[in-house]
Order: structure tokens, then C-alpha cells, then sequence
């Protein structure tokens, strides 16, 4: 009992100093960008701005706007698309298992480790000859593509949740195999589809090989705009600051009023059904 | 029309004839619902993979495609390339390191969580949401905190402590060893630090379930029988979350194996190559110089030190299934 009544306030500070070690960041984030550009010097990076200056958000807006836009061009129909198929392709294998479908699934699965390297140099001769490159769709299409392994994985664990006894009581009331899917599965895998909506929409806003080697100049999504201003001359960091804080803000968003599925997305994509 | 019905089946084999025929149909379906997506993978996956092998035994190091044989001369090179040899040193420490300390962080801070803590919500929050930003976005914002001279050094400073984080060329506990110094080098341990901050909250999500899932009688009875906190935590706990650190190692070391953004952000190749990988190698290689061959064994040896990993695990955790 006397060690445990030591123990706490230890146990607090540690949180604490951690919390402060992990808050650091943003707080040098918040406070760089609401700087004017002639405040930002080096000696006087951890302290509060004298006058709140906007103008390095209105930089870093008026460069990112259009690629910020871009990005949700990107992220909506990507996610809305794989979600849709990894539920189909979960159902499947959960449910109406056939011969050498484990086999199928791991096939499947292997796919969600793969280094992107290592597909990227057919995969832009492909966009290229199907005149794909430097789109946003061709984008849209690759995220669908390469996001298949862990849609799969995640729906096919929910649903694998769901009773056998279920689907066969279903049976005997003459549903068929897509009855089934739209009047049980779906219904019953709500939450699901928002755990893995969150998950996509974070993991395709956040990419970057993709964005960097399919697109140039005017089709690129955020996180590329944002890496190229720091390619400036001269590092502009209040506005690199806002920049980065902008591109963040929408899974950072997400994050916040959906916090409990974010984390279970992050569970359901790395533990093995 | 009325179809006249056969008189002699029952209405039982009509039923279970019904049924058979919609079962087949239904099998049909859901070989049709899948397919698309399995057609993909294939050709995406396995396809292009083995394109990129094709490629990487090929001559086509220029702007045009050129696929003759040229067997391992890809390969003989990138491993006589001061790069190269720097690059693979480079992934060995860092994923060391990174798994290391993603571990250590997770694990701890989830134990100290589950301690009945109050305000835990609010802890568990703060250590969680770096796992909801990009990795460029954490390599821009902790290159200006790691710059040597500004960001945290300005504390440091105070100490007497001057570290140039990524800009340090110095390799700790080198030795000559091919073309490169091998030994850690000391401008990687700032890319570590961003790297461990930002997946820190996916170990603990991981400790964390894995505590929650260990019922509270097991700590009880061990309490009963005299136990120290400690010792319970030694013999009983830890062991049980064994399956947990398995499966951070598996994950981490993969996005340790081809990691890519976070370095190109933060550090780029850095001076002699301290901080490069063989993703930013690639990368630069093939996009930027047009060596395509090069770049595509770049991906493979990637490739191959990735599988080396999940393979094994895959067909392990499947089979633990069945």
C-alpha cells in the first residue's frame, strides 16, 4: 500500500512530461504560424507571437487551396469506392467461404505489406498507356486498388463476427445471397463502414509515394504541395507551419469527433481476424 | 401461361430442389462479387511485382525502355554502392531503434494508463492523435524542432549539450566494414525521434487493448498468493501480452522497411548519406535519374526484406486461426 500511494504522483509526472513531449510539436506549430515572417528567428522559437499575425495562413491557404481540393476530390469517391468493395469481398469470405478461399484471403493480404516501391514503376507505365497519369482518377483508382487488402481484412472480421445462424435462418425465409447483404450485412456492419471510411480517408489524405510519383504540378493533393513549399529558397516557416496545420486539420478533425472508431480502425487494421 | 406441375414430386424435393438450384446460384454470386477484386490483385499486386522483378534483370537504366538481359548487373552494382551499403546500414539501425523504442513507449505508457488513472481519457487522446497526421507533415514540423540550431537545442544549449541531430555526420561505434562506416549514425536518431513520436499511440492502442482484455481475476489471485505489483507484472502480464508484441514488431518493421516519406520530408539523403533508405533511394534513382533497372531492384531487395517479415506471420496467423 505504501509504494502504491508513492507511486502515483510518480506515475502522474511521467504522464505529464510525456504529454508535454508529445504536445510540443503543435504547440511550436501553432505559435510559428501565428507569426509574422520578421518574428519568426530562431532565438525566439518557443516564445508566444507579440501580435497574432495571420498572413502566413493566408500564404499557405492561398498556395494549398487548390491541392487541398484536390485532396478531397481524391478522398471521398477512394474511400466511398473501397469501402464498398472490401465490404463485398469481406462478406464473401466470411460467409460463404469456397474452396481455397483462405488461400484467396491471404493472397489478398499479402498485399497490404508490400512496399508500394515495388509495383510503381509498372504501375505508371500502366496509367500512363491508360491515359490515367497525372490525375486525379488515376489517383482515385490506385488508392481503390491498393486499399483492397485491408478493406477486405477489416469487413471480413466484422462479419465474420456475425452468426452463421443468422444467414441460415435467412435462408429458410428465402433470402438469397444478396438479400442477405443488403437487408442483414449491411445494416448490422454500420459501424463498420465508418471505421473503415476513417481509416481510408486518413490513410489516402495522409499518402504520399502516390501523390508524388502520379501526379505534377496542378493535380497534386496536399501532402505534396505541402512538402514542395518547403523547397522555397528561403523556408518561409510561419508559412510552413500554417501549411502544415492546414493539411493536417482534416484527419486531425476527424480524429477528434470520431475518435473512438479512429482507434478501432487502427485495432481492426493490424490485428489478424 | 400456367406451367403444368409434375404430379410425382413431392412438395418436399420441389423445395429442396429449389433450394439447391438457388444455393448454386447464390455460390455463382458470390464468386462474381469477388472476382473483380480478385482480378485486381493479381494483376496489381502480383503482376506488377513480377514486372518490376523483369525489369530489374533489365538494361533500362535511361529515359527509354530498353528490356534486354542484363542478369544480375543491377544487383552486383547496387551492392558495391556506397549508397546502397550506407542505405541498408541506415534500415538496420533505424528500424532497431524505432521498433525499440515504439515498444518501450507503448508498453510503458499503456501499463502507467492502466493504473486507474484519472483523466485517462484525456492522456490516452494526447499519446494517440500523431497516428492521425501524415508522415510529411511530422517530418516538416520536427525538422524545425530538431534544427541544430534552434528547436530544442535552444534548451539544450543551457545544459551545455549542442547535438546536431540530422545534420551529424559522425557514425557511433563505427567500424570500415565494405565502403561504408557501419555503426549508428547519430543523425538518424533525430528521424527516429519523429518516427517514435508519431507511432507511439499505435503501440499503446495495441498494450492498451491487450491489458484491457486480461481479466481482473488474474491480478486478483495473484495478489491473494502475496504477489508484488512488479512481480505480477513480470511473470503474468508481460507474458501475455507476448502475442501484442509480436504483432507490433510485424507491423512496425514493415513500415520501418519501406519507409519513405517521413525521411524525404524531414532529412532527405543527408550529408554521405547518413539518413538515406532505400526508399528515398529508389525514389531518387528512378524518378529523378531515370534508372529504372536500378530503382526497380531497389524495390525488390525492399521487397524481399519485407516478405521475409509477413510471410511466415501471414501463414502463421492463418493457420492459428483454423
Amino acid at each position: 500500500m505504501v509504494l502504491q500511494r508513492i507511486s502515483k504522483p510518480i506515475i502522474y509526472f511521467i504522464l505529464i512530461a510525456m504529454s508535454l513531449f508529445f504536445l510540443m510539436p503543435v504547440y511550436v506549430m501553432i505559435i510559428t504560424s501565428l507569426k509574422p515572417f520578421d518574428e519568426v528567428t530562431l532565438a525566439t522559437m518557443w516564445q508566444l507571437p507579440t501580435t497574432l499575425d495571420f498572413s502566413g495562413y493566408a500564404e499557405a491557404f492561398g498556395k494549398l487551396a487548390p491541392n487541398l481540393m484536390n485532396s478531397f476530390y481524391l478522398v471521398i469517391p477512394a474511400t466511398l469506392l473501397s469501402a464498398i468493395l472490401g465490404a463485398m469481398n469481406g462478406y464473401v469470405l466470411a460467409k460463404w467461404k469456397f474452396k481455397g478461399a483462405d488461400v484467396l484471403f491471404t493472397v489478398i493480404l499479402f498485399g497490404m505489406f508490400i512496399p508500394y516501391q515495388s509495383i510503381l514503376i509498372p504501375l505508371i507505365q500502366f496509367l500512363r498507356e491508360a491515359g490515367l497519369y497525372n490525375s486525379i482518377l488515376g489517383l482515385i483508382f490506385v488508392h481503390v486498388v491498393y486499399g483492397l487488402p485491408i478493406t477486405t481484412l477489416m469487413f471480413r472480421n466484422f462479419y465474420a463476427n456475425i452468426p452463421d445462424e443468422m444467414i441460415e435462418s435467412a435462408q429458410i425465409d428465402g433470402a438469397g445471397f444478396l438479400g442477405i447483404f443488403r437487408h442483414i450485412m449491411i445494416p448490422l456492419s454500420v459501424t463498420s463502414f465508418v471505421v473503415v471510411a476513417i481509416w481510408q480517408f486518413t490513410n489516402i489524405w495522409n499518402e504520399f509515394l502516390f501523390a508524388v510519383t502520379i501526379t505534377t504540378s496542378d493535380q497534386q493533393p496536399v501532402m505534396v504541395a505541402l512538402q514542395n513549399l518547403s523547397g522555397s529558397q528561403i523556408v518561409h516557416w510561419n508559412v510552413q507551419m500554417a501549411g502544415a496545420l492546414l493539411a493536417a486539420l482534416p484527419t486531425l478533425l476527424v480524429y477528434i469527433l470520431l475518435g473512438k472508431y479512429f482507434v478501432k480502425g487502427l485495432l481492426a487494421g493490424s490485428v489478424k481476424g | 401461361m400456367e406451367t403444368v406441375k409434375p404430379t410425382h414430386l413431392t412438395e418436399q424435393t420441389v423445395a429442396s430442389l429449389s433450394k439447391k438450384k438457388r444455393l448454386s446460384s447464390d455460390q455463382l454470386m458470390a464468386i462474381g462479387f469477388i472476382l473483380p477484386s480478385f482480378i485486381l490483385i493479381l494483376i496489381f499486386v502480383y503482376g506488377f511485382i513480377g514486372w518490376t522483378g523483369y525489369v530489374s534483370f533489365s538494361n533500362w537504366n535511361t529515359l527509354v525502355p530498353d528490356f534486354s538481359f542484363a542478369g544480375l548487373k543491377n544487383y552486383l552494382f547496387l551492392f558495391q554502392d556506397f549508397r546502397f551499403q550506407a542505405d541498408l546500414r541506415n534500415t538496420i539501425f533505424f528500424t532497431i531503434l524505432f521498433i525499440g523504442f515504439v515498444i518501450i513507449s507503448g508498453m510503458g505508457l499503456a501499463i502507467l494508463l492502466d493504473q486507474k488513472i484519472k483523466a485517462e481519457p484525456v492522456f490516452r487522446n494526447l499519446f494517440f492523435f500523431p497516428m492521425a497526421l501524415s508522415f510529411v507533415v511530422t517530418g516538416v514540423v520536427w525538422q524545425w524542432l530538431l534544427n541544430p540550431s534552434t528547436g530544442v537545442n535552444l534548451f539544450l544549449n543551457k545544459l551545455g549539450m549542442n547535438p546536431k541531430w540530422y545534420t551529424d555526420t559522425n557514425i557511433l561505434a563505427g567500424f570500415q566494414w565494405g565502403k561504408i562506416e557501419f555503426g549508428i549514425p547519430a543523425a538518424l536518431i533525430a528521424v527516429v525521434i519523429a518516427a517514435v513520436w508519431q507511432m507511439t499511440g499505435f503501440s499503446l492502442a495495441m498494450y492498451l487493448a491487450g491489458l484491457r482484455g486480461i481479466p481482473d481475476e488474474v491480478r486478483e489471485a495473484a495478489r491473494m498468493d502475496g504477489a508484488s505489483e512488479f512481480l505480477i507484472y513480470r511473470k503474468i502480464i508481460l507474458p501475455l501480452l507476448r502475442p501484442i508484441t509480436v504483432s507490433v514488431i510485424i507491423i512496425m518493421a514493415h513500415i520501418s522497411l519501406k519507409i519513405f516519406d517521413l525521411i524525404y520530408a524531414m532529412t532527405g539523403p543527408g550529408a554521405n548519406f547518413v539518413t538515406d533508405v532505400p526508399g528515398v533511394y529508389m525514389f531518387e534513382t528512378t524518378f529523378r535519374g531515370n534508372y529504372y533497372a536500378n530503382g526497380a531492384a531497389i524495390a525488390m531487395i525492399m521487397l524481399v526484406s519485407v516478405a521475409i517479415f509477413i510471410v511466415p506471420y501471414l501463414i502463421h496467423s492463418r493457420k492459428a486461426e483454423r
